[in-house]
C-alpha cells in the first residue's frame, strides 16, 4: 500500500522535452510527449480509475479499468497504455465507459472475500470498488473463487476448510484457495485479496530488479509466487518491500499496518543506514511509528528502499536500548542511572581535570557518520574550540579517508564525481571492491535497472559477487582479482589503455597537468604494469585485463564505482588515485553518464567528512595550518584553534597505551567493534580514565566507559544527512526524544552543546538549522545551503553557492576543482600482509544485505532471520583439503589474533581466499585483522589478513573472554536499571 | 526393370495418422521382394484428407493416384501393375484433374504434395527461390512496395496488410534510441502457433514444402534490413519440426540461408523455437514474450511489434502462410497475385475444410466464393448426410453462422459485415444433431482455459461465464442471467486485452441469436 501523504499519477513521468496539447474532458491539458493518457487527465485532477497503473511502474494494461473513449479510436482503448497525441479529444466519463468500469468491478468483487475491507486501512481496491459503486454482485459468490477456503457442493451447501485432513475434506477444498503466507517477518501475503494485477511482479523486476515474483498458472488459476511457489522467507525474496507498497489491495501488506492500523500522518525524512540515503515518509499514528513509505519524490531513491530502511527500525524501540544518563567510576562497577545534569557535570569536570593535569592535548573526540551533519559539526567545534585540540577524529578513518585523500589529490575534492541517476546515462560500468546488491542496495536496483537496458558491466572483486550474475544481468569481465592486488591490477588497465593508444589526448590536454600526466604515461607504459607481467601478481588473466581496458576506454560513457574494497587496503590512498587517473587518462569525467564514484558506507560518511571529522581539517576540507581559514574559525568562535594536526584514532590508542591520552568523548561509533585489531583496541580504552560514550545501546565499546550518554534516533531529531552523491537531505523529527531522564530528553546535538556549556564554551543553538547557517556562513561549498532552501529543494548537492544555487549534480564539469587534473604515479607495493605455509590463505570481510555495519541497530531486528551470524566463507578446495564441511565450527588464526566462526562452503569464493561478515561483536572478526593501514590515511587494511583456518570444537579463548566481559557488562548494566526500579526519580 | 519408378507417399501428419508410414513401408517391402526398383519420396500432402493414405506413381503419362490405400491393398497394386498405372479400385488418376483439386488456384500451396519437403534442389526444380532471386536484386523498398501492391492481407487472422507492416519495420530505426549496445537489429517471427480449432493449412505448408516459408521469411529479411529470424512453432507439430529443421540444414547447407544468401553477401540467419503448449501464444504479443523466454502473457498495443517488438526491436511478424504467399509475389509479381481475389481481399486464402462434411481438406481459392460453395461443391455436404445446420469459421472464436448465412462470400469485409471473421479460413461444419448452447459453452470454458490471465475480463469474464451459462442451461433465473451474460460479453468484448477476451462473446451472441432455441431451460445435469 503506497504512502498516504502521495496521490498516484498513474504512470511515471515522461522524460521528453516536447509538449503535447490535448483535450480531455473538455479541459486543455498540455503534457511531455510520450504521458500516458491517463497521466495527463491526473495531472488536471481527473482522476481515471484505476488499479494494475501506478507511476512508479511502467503501465501495463491489465485492470481494464481506467477505460476510455478517444475521438478517432475504435473501442475503449485503456488510458495507461495509451499515450497522448496532439490534437486528442479524450472523454473519461460517460454511460458505457462508466458500464465498462462496472461490469470489471463486479467481476473483481465476485472474487474478492467480502470481509477485505472491513479493516478500512483505505487500499486503493476499497477505494474502488466504493467508487465505481457496484450495488449486487449478479454472478453472486457461489462461483468459483480464490476468497473462500470452501467449495460448494452441487446442491450449493458449503463443505469443508482448506486443510482438511480427511479424504473427504480434501475433495471438498476449494483447489484455488492458498492461506496467507505470514513467513516474512515484515509482511504477509494473503492470495484471497489478490486481484493479479501484477504490480507486484512489476515492482520486484522493474524497481528492486530481483524478479523473485512471478504469475504462475494461468487465466482463472493465475496466483502470484514468490520464486518456485515457496514461502516469501524462503524464496529469492530479498524483502525490499517494492511489492508491498505497490499492491493495490490487502494481498501484501506491513504486518506493522495490520497490527497498528493505519497511520493519521507522514513526515518526510532520510534513512539512517548506508550512503544511498533513500527519502522515506515516516508513517505516524500518534507518536507511533507505524512505518516507512520510500518517498516517491526522493532525488536518491525515486520511491524504492531495502529491507533495512523500510523494515529495520524496531531498534528504535527496542528493550535494550538506554534512555536514561549513566555514570560509573570504573568500568568493573555498576552502572548508576543518574539525571543529565549529573552526566553531564560529570564529564565536564572529568575532561577539565584530565586537561589540567595531563594537559591540553589529553583528551579528544570522535564523531559519527551515523549522527547529523549538525551534530557532527557541534563535535569538532567542542573539540577544537572547547577542549582546544585538533583532536577529533571520525570512522571515516577505518572507511573512506583514502577516498578524501585520493580524490582531492587528483581532482580536487574529496567526494564523488556524479548524482545517482548517472549510472542511467552510462553505458560501461566498472565496479570494483564494491557488492552494491549487499552494501547499497536501492542504487543497486537503479545500476541494474541500467545493465537490464544493455550497459556493460566490469565487475573487479576476489569474490563472484552478485551482480556478476544476477537475473537478466551478467558481468563481461569479472576480474577476480587476488586481495590487495587493486593497484596492480589498476595500473595495468592504464597500461592497455596507454599502450593502446586509447587515451583521449584532447581531453587530457585541455583539462590535466601536462608533465604529471607525461611522468604517469611513461609510468604507466613501462611493461612491468602490463597485464602479462602482472598477471602472476593478480591472478586475473592478461587477455580479460585487456579486454575489459578497452571496454571502459572505448565503449561510450564509462563510470567507476567503487568501495571500502579499494579503500581498506595499505594502498588504498594509491588505488583510489590510480581510479582517478583512468577517469582521466579516458575522459570519463565532468559530464553525465561517467565519473569516480565512492560508495559511502553509512548514511552520513560524507557528511562527517565535510564537516570537519579529520583532526587535520575544518570543515570544508581545509587545513588546520592554513593561517586564513584558522582565523575565519577563530573569529566566528571567539578563540584560539591550533594549527598543528591533532590524533587520529589508531594515534589516540599509541597515545593511551603510552599514557598521554586520558579521556574521551565517542559519539555514536563502536571503536570496539569496527576498528581492527580488537584486542589493541581494548587495551587502549582500558588504559583511559574517562571514556564518555553517546550512543542508543550498551555498545561495545560502552563497555568500556565511564559516562553514557543516551543518544536519540533519527526519529527523534532534526537535522540533515549527506550521503554519497553529496546530497544534502533533511532528516525531521517524527517523535520527541526517548531518552527523557524523567524531566526532559535531548537530541545529541543538545547533548553536545550541554557538554560545551558545561566546559564553559557556550553553545546556544535552538535549532539544528541554526547550526547549518554557521556551516554555510563558516563553509564556502556549504554557502548556500539551508534547512529553507532544502526544504524548497527536496535536497542539495554540494558544492553549493552563488554560481551554484541548486548545487551540483555532476563535478568538475568545465575544470577540475583543484584546476588542472593531476595524474598521480600509483606504483604496486605489496601489502606487508602476506600468505605463508603458516598463514596459507587470506581473509578479507564484507557486508551483507539485512545487517548493518556493527549490527547495533539491525541486530535488534527481525533482519536477523535472515543472517543470525557471521560465516566464514571458504571455497569447496580450502574446505576439502583441511577437512572442513558446511556448518562445521572452524578457528581462523592470524598473526594478531583468532576466533571461530561456522563456516559455509561457498564457490563465490576463489580458492585461496576466505571471507566474513563483521556484524556481530562476538564473531570477533577485527580480532584478526591486523594493524596494517594505508600509508597515507592510516585506513585499515581490513581487506586482507592471512590466516589458517582449522576445524575445532569450541569458540577461541577470545571468545570466552568476549563473553565473560560480555555477560559482566550486561549484569552492570541490569543492576543499574533495577536500582532505578526501586528509587523512582 | 533397370530405372527405378518414383512413388510418392505423404508424409503429412494427416496421412500419417491414417496408416501412410505403414504404406510406405509396405511398398518398399513389397518392391524388395519382388525385385521391383522403386524410388520412394515423402511428399506432402496434396489435401484431399478423404484419400490419404494416398500413393502416387510417376509415370510417363504423368502422375498417377490411388487412394486410400490400405497395407492390405499393396500387394494388389502391385499385381495390378500400379507402376505403371495400372487399374486398380483405389486408382484415382491424375490429381489435377479430380474435381476437388481441379478447380482450386495454387499459388501458395502448389508444390505442397509434390515435392520432396527436405529437398533444396526438388524446390528449386519446381520454381522455388525465383521470389528470393529476384529480390535479391530489388532495392529493399520495392520489395516492400511490391507486398504492399499485392494487397497481401495477413492470414493469420487479423488480415492487416503485410505490406504496411514490413514498411513500418522498413522505415523503424534498427537501434534503441540510447547508443548501448553493438547489436542493433530487427527481426522476423514467424507465428506458426497454429492453434485454432479446424485449421491445418500452416502445418501442411511446413511439412509439405518448408522452404516456401523459409524463402518468404527471407525476402521479409531482405526487405526490412533483418538478419535473424525466428520460426515460433507450436510443440503439437513434432512432424513440421522435423521438416523446418531438415530444410533449414539443407538451406543453410546450399548457401540459402547464413552469412551470404546466394552470394548476394547479405545476411540471413533463421531458427525455430517450439511453444509450450498454450494457445495465447498465438496471439503475437505473447508469442513475443514466450520467444524471449518470458510467461507467454498478452502486451499492450501501441507499441506495435513493428516498432518495439522482439527484445524490444522492430519485428515483422506474420502467420506462416503469410510468408509462403510472399515468394509468388516477387517471382510472378504484384499484380499477378493482386488479380486474384474481390474488393479489398486479394489472392487466395488456403481454406481448410473441416468438422462435418464429406470432403474435407485443403482448398486454395481467390478470395470471393462463398460459403455454400466450399460447404457443397468441395465439401460434398454433411459427411453425416444429415442438414448442415451451423458452420463456424476462423478458429474457436469464430462466430457461428446459420444456413441463412452461407451465401456470405470469403471476404474479410463481407465477414465482418455479419459479424463473423474469415480468421485462419478454417471452417467447421456441424449438422442439425450440434447444441449451439454447449458450443457457446464451450466457447467461455476454451477463453477460461486459454487465458493468458492478464486482463480481468478474460481472466474472471470467462470462468463467469460458464457459470452463467449454466444457469441458463439449469433453468436458474433465465432472464436475469441471459442479461448478466449480455453485459458479460459486452465487458469482455470491449474491455479485454486482445482478441482472445474480445473475440469470445462472439460464438457465444451468435449462438444466442442465430439458435436460440438451444437456449431454453435444459433438463437437470445438462451443460456440464
Amino acid at each position: 500500500m503506497r504512502s498516504i501523504a502521495e496521490t498516484d499519477l498513474g504512470t511515471p513521468k515522461s522524460a521528453a522535452t516536447v509538449q503535447v496539447a490535448l483535450t480531455i474532458d473538455g479541459v486543455d491539458v498540455r503534457v511531455p510527449a510520450g504521458t500516458s493518457v491517463l497521466r495527463a487527465a491526473a495531472e488536471v485532477g481527473i482522476d481515471i480509475p484505476k488499479l494494475c497503473a501506478t507511476d512508479l511502474l511502467d503501465a501495463f494494461g491489465s485492470c481494464r479499468l481506467c477505460l476510455v473513449q478517444i475521438e478517432g479510436m475504435k473501442g475503449f482503448p485503456a488510458s495507461c497504455t495509451t499515450p497522448v497525441a496532439a490534437g486528442m479529444k479524450v472523454t473519461t466519463q460517460g454511460g458505457r465507459i462508466e458500464q465498462l468500469r462496472r461490469g470489471v468491478m463486479e467481476l473483481y468483487l465476485s472474487d474478492h472475500p467480502l470481509d477485505a475491507f472491513a479493516a478500512d486501512l483505505g487500499s486503493e481496491m476499497q477505494r474502488m470498488a466504493e467508487r465505481i459503486g457496484v450495488e449486487d454482485v449478479r454472478y453472486g459468490f457461489a462461483g468459483a473463487s480464490h476468497a473462500r477456503a470452501i467449495v460448494h457442493d452441487r446442491e450449493g451447501r458449503e463443505a469443508a476448510i482448506h486443510g482438511g485432513t480427511s479424504h473427504e475434506e480434501r475433495e471438498r477444498a476449494n483447489p484455488l484457495f492458498r492461506p496467507v503466507d505470514a513467513s516474512n517477518p515484515y509482511f504477509t501475503f494473503d492470495p484471497a485479496q489478490c486481484i493479479v494485477c501484477s504490480r507486484c511482479v512489476r515492482a520486484c523486476d522493474e524497481q528492486q530488479g530481483t524478479l523473485a515474483l512471478t504469475v504462475q498458472g494461468r487465466g482463472f488459476a493465475s496466483t502470484i509466487v514468490a520464486s518456485q511457489d515457496d514461502p516469501f522467507m524462503q524464496s529469492e525474496c530479498v524483502s525490499c518491500g517494492a511489492c508491498v507498497q505497490a499492491c493495490p489491495t490487502g494481498a501484501l501488506l506491513e504486518k506493522s499496518l495490520i497490527e497498528q492500523g493505519q497511520a493519521t500522518r507522514s513526515v518526510v525524512t532520510t534513512c539512517a543506514y548506508c550512503g544511498v540515503g533513500c527519502s522515506f515518509r515516516a508513517e505516524m499514528r500518534g507518536d507511533d511509528l507505524v512505518r516507512m513509505v520510500p518517498n516517491k519524490d526522493g532525488q536518491a531513491n525515486h520511491g524504492h528502499s531495502c529491507v533495512k530502511g523500510r523494515f529495520a527500525t524496531g531498534y528504535a524501540t527496542h528493550r535494550e536500548r538506554i534512555l536514561k544518563p549513566m555514570l560509573r567510576a570504573k568500568i568493573s562497577d555498576p552502572w548508576r542511572e543518574v539525571s543529565w545534569h549529573e552526566a553531564i557535570a560529570h564529564a565536564a569536570t572529568e575532561f577539565r581535570r584530565i586537561q589540567a593535569k595531563h594537559g591540553r592535548d589529553s583528551i579528544g573526540g570522535i564523531t559519527s557518520s551515523r549522527c547529523t551533519n549538525e551534530e557532527t559539526y557541534l563535535v569538532q567545534k567542542l573539540v577544537r574550540a572547547a577542549f582546544g585540540s585538533n583532536n577529533v577524529d571520525t570512522c571515516a578513518r577505518v572507511c573512506h579517508s583514502p577516498t578524501g585523500y585520493g580524490l582531492k589529490s587528483t581532482l580536487g575534492e574529496s567526494a564523488g564525481t556524479q548524482d545517482f541517476d548517472s549510472v542511467m546515462q552510462a553505458d560501461v560500468i566498472l565496479v570494483i571492491g564494491a557488492n552494491p546488491t549487499d552494501a547499497h542496495p536501492v542504487f543497486a536496483s537503479q545500476m541494474k535497472r541500467r545493465l537490464r537496458e544493455g550497459a556493460r558491466l566490469i565487475v573487479a572483486d576476489p569474490r563472484r559477487i552478485d551482480l556478476v550474475r544476477t537475473p537478466h544481468v551478467a558481468a563481461d569481465f569479472h576480474l577476480a582479482l587476488r586481495p590487495g592486488t587493486n593497484v596492480a591490477l589498476l595500473n595495468a588497465l592504464a597500461h592497455v589503455v596507454v599502450a593502446e593508444g586509447l587515451v583521449d589526448e584532447a581531453f587530457v590536454r585541455a583539462r590535466c597537468e601536462a608533465d604529471a600526466f607525461a611522468r604517469w604515461r611513461a609510468f604507466v607504459a613501462d611493461p612491468a604494469q602490463s597485464p602479462e607481467a602482472t598477471e602472476a601478481v593478480t591472478g586475473v588473466p592478461a587477455a580479460e585485463v585487456r579486454a575489459a581496458a578497452r571496454l571502459y576506454a572505448t565503449g561510450g560513457n564509462a563510470a567507476i564505482y567503487y568501495g571500502l574494497g579499494v579503500t581498506e587496503h595499505s594502498q588504498g590512498s594509491t588505488a583510489v588515485m590510480a581510479i582517478a587517473n583512468l577517469a582521466m587518462a579516458t575522459a570519463n569525467l565532468g559530464r553525465v553518464g561517467v565519473g569516480v564514484n565512492p560508495l559511502r558506507g553509512q548514511n552520513n560518511v560524507q557528511g562527517s567528512c565535510d564537516m570537519g571529522s579529520f583532526p587535520h581539517e575544518f570543515p570544508g576540507y581545509r587545513h588546520v595550518a592554513d593561517d586564513a581559514v584558522r582565523a575565519t574559525f577563530e573569529q566566528a568562535w571567539g578563540v584560539p584553534l591550533q594549527a598543528e594536526p591533532g590524533l587520529r584514532i589508531p594515534n589516540m590508542f599509541e597515545a593511551a597505551l603510552d599514557g598521554d591520552f586520558r579521556a574521551l568523548y565517542i559519539q555514536g561509533e563502536d571503536i570496539a567493534q569496527s576498528d581492527p585489531n580488537t584486542r589493541h583496541v581494548t587495551a587502549a580504552l582500558s588504559a583511559m580514565e574517562c571514556i564518555v560514550v553517546q550512543d542508543l545501546f550498551l555498545n561495545e565499546t560502552a563497555k568500556f566507559a565511564h559516562v553514557f550518554l543516551p543518544g536519540s534516533t533519527f526519529l527523534e531529531k532534526d537535522g540533515t544527512f549527506t550521503n554519497a552523491e553529496r546530497r544534502v537531505s533533511r532528516v525531521r523529527k517524527v517523535m520527541e526524544p526517548r531518552n527523557s531522564d524523567g524531566t526532559r530528553g535531548y537530541a545529541d546535538w543538545e547533548i553536545t552543546q550541554l557538554l560545551s556549556n558545561a566546559m564553559g564554551y557556550p553553545m546556544h543553538y535552538a535549532h539544528p538549522s541554526e547550526i547549518m547557517d554557521e556551516i554555510a556562513r563558516l563553509t564556502p561549498t556549504f554557502a548556500g545551503i539551508s534547512f529553507a532552501r532544502i526544504d524548497a529543494l527536496g535536497s542539495i548537492q554540494w558544492p553549493c553557492d552563488a554560481a551554484h544555487p541548486d548545487g551540483t549534480p555532476t563535478m568538475h564539469v568545465d575544470a577540475f576543482v583543484r584546476g588542472k587534473g593531476r595524474f598521480m604515479l600509483t606504483e604496486y607495493v605489496p601489502t606487508s600482509e602476506k600468505v605463508n605455509a603458516r598463514y596459507p590463505l587470506i581473509l578479507t570481510t564484507g557486508r551483507i544485505l539485512s545487517q548493518y555495519n556493527v549490527g547495533a541497530q539491525t541486530r535488534r531486528t527481525a533482519n536477523n532471520r535472515w543472517h543470525g551470524e557471521d560465516l566464514l566463507e571458504i571455497h569447496p578446495h580450502d574446505a576439502e583439503q583441511r577437512g572442513i564441511h558446511e556448518g562445521d565450527w572452524v578457528g581462523i588464526t592470524s598473526r594478531a589474533g583468532e576466533t571461530v566462526l561456522h563456516a559455509t562452503i561457498s564457490a563465490r569464493m576463489q580458492p585461496g581466499v576466505v571471507y566474513t561478515t563483521f556484524h556481530f561483536p562476538g564473531s570477533g572478526a577485527n580480532v584478526i585483522t591486523t594493524e596494517n593501514s594505508d600509508w597515507a590515511t592510516n585506513c585499515p587494511e581490513y581487506k586482507v589478513t592471512a590466516v589458517e583456518v582449522a576445524r575445532v570444537s569450541q569458540p577461541s579463548e577470545w571468545q570466552k573472554r568476549f563473553h565473560a566481559f560480555d555477560e559482566q557488562q550486561q549484569a552492570l548494566l541490569e543492576q543499574a536499571r533495577d536500582a532505578a526500579l526501586d528509587t523512582p526519580h | 526393370m533397370n530405372t527405378s519408378v518414383r512413388v510418392h507417399v505423404s508424409c503429412d501428419a494427416s496421412a500419417l495418422a491414417l496408416g501412410a508410414g505403414a504404406i510406405a513401408q509396405a511398398i518398399v517391402a513389397e518392391a524388395d521382394a519382388r525385385g521391383v526398383a522403386v524410388e520412394l519420396v515423402r511428399t506432402g500432402t496434396r489435401g484431399l484428407l478423404w484419400l490419404e493414405p494416398l500413393v502416387e506413381v510417376v509415370t510417363p503419362v504423368g502422375r498417377v493416384a490411388y487412394g486410400p490405400v490400405t497395407v492390405a491393398d499393396v500387394r494388389a497394386l502391385f499385381d495390378a501393375d500400379f507402376l505403371r498405372g495400372g487399374a486398380h479400385a483405389s486408382r484415382l488418376g491424375a490429381i489435377e484433374q479430380h474435381p476437388f483439386f481441379a478447380r482450386q488456384q495454387r499459388l501458395t500451396f502448389a508444390r505442397v504434395g509434390l515435392v520432396d519437403p527436405r529437398s533444396v534442389e526438388d524446390y528449386v526444380a519446381h520454381g522455388g527461390y525465383r521470389g528470393l532471386r529476384n529480390a535479391l536484386a530489388m532495392e529493399s523498398s520495392d520489395i516492400v512496395q511490391a507486398v504492399i501492391d499485392s494487397g497481401l492481407r495477413g492470414r493469420g487472422g487479423a488480415a492487416f496488410p503485410t505490406g504496411i507492416k514490413w514498411k513500418t519495420v522498413h522505415d523503424a530505426a534498427a537501434s534503441p534510441p540510447s547508443a548501448l549496445g553493438s547489436e542493433s537489429s530487427k527481426y522476423i517471427v514467424c507465428n506458426a502457433d497454429e492453434g485454432d480449432s479446424g485449421t491445418f493449412s500452416d502445418r501442411m505448408l511446413m511439412e509439405g514444402d518448408p522452404f516456401c516459408l523459409i524463402e518468404g521469411m527471407t525476402i521479409a529479411g531482405l526487405a526490412v534490413g533483418a538478419e535473424q529470424g525466428y520460426i515460433y512453432l507450436r510443440s503439437e507439430y513434432p512432424h513440421a519440426h522435423r521438416a523446418l529443421e531438415a530444410a533449414l540444414a539443407n538451406a543453410r547447407a546450399a548457401g540459402w540461408l547464413g552469412a551470404d544468401v546466394h552470394g548476394s553477401g547479405r545476411r540471413f540467419e533463421l531458427e525455430v523455437r517450439l511453444g509450450a503448449g498454450a494457445y495465447i501464444c498465438g496471439e503475437e504479443t505473447s508469442l513475443l514474450d514466450s520467444l524471449e523466454g518470458k510467461r507467454g502473457q498478452v502486451r499492450f498495443k501501441p507499441p506495435l511489434p513493428a516498432i518495439k517488438g522482439l527484445f524490444g526491436r522492430p519485428t515483422v511478424i506474420n502467420n506462416v502462410i503469410s510468408f509462403a504467399s510472399v515468394p509468388i509475389i516477387l517471382e510472378r509479381g504484384a499484380t499477378y497475385y493482386r488479380d486474384y481475389g474481390v474488393g479489398r481481399s486479394r489472392g487466395t486464402l488456403p481454406i481448410q475444410l473441416a468438422g462435418n462434411l464429406k470432403y474435407t481438406g485443403l482448398v486454395e481459392l481467390a478470395f470471393g466464393v462463398s460459403l455454400r460453395e466450399l460447404l457443397y461443391d468441395y465439401g460434398g455436404g454433411s459427411y453425416s448426410g444429415r442438414p448442415i445446420r451451423a458452420v463456424q469459421v476462423g478458429g474457436p472464436l469464430g462466430a457461428y453462422l446459420p444456413e441463412s448465412q452461407f451465401d456470405t462470400p470469403l471476404d474479410y469485409e463481407a465477414f465482418s459485415a455479419v459479424g463473423a471473421m474469415l480468421g485462419h479460413g478454417g471452417i467447421v461444419a456441424f449438422d442439425d444433431t450440434v447444441d449451439l448452447f454447449e458450443q457457446a459453452r464451450y466457447a467461455m470454458e476454451f477463453c477460461a482455459v486459454e487465458s493468458c490471465g492478464k486482463c480481468t475480463p478474460c481472466r474472471i469474464g470467462s470462468t463467469r461465464g460458464v457459470e452463467v451459462l449454466d444457469r441458463i442451461g439449469a433453468g436458474i433465473e433465465r432472464a436475469k442471467n441471459l442479461a448478466l451474460l449480455d453485459d458479460l460479453c459486452e465487458t469482455m468484448r470491449h474491455g479485454s486485452l486482445c482478441a482472445l477476451g474480445g473475440l469470445t462473446p462472439d460464438p457465444v451472441v451468435s449462438a444466442l441469436k442465430h439458435f436460440p432455441e438451444d437456449f431454453a431451460a435444459r433438463t437437470a445435469g445438462a451443460g456440464g
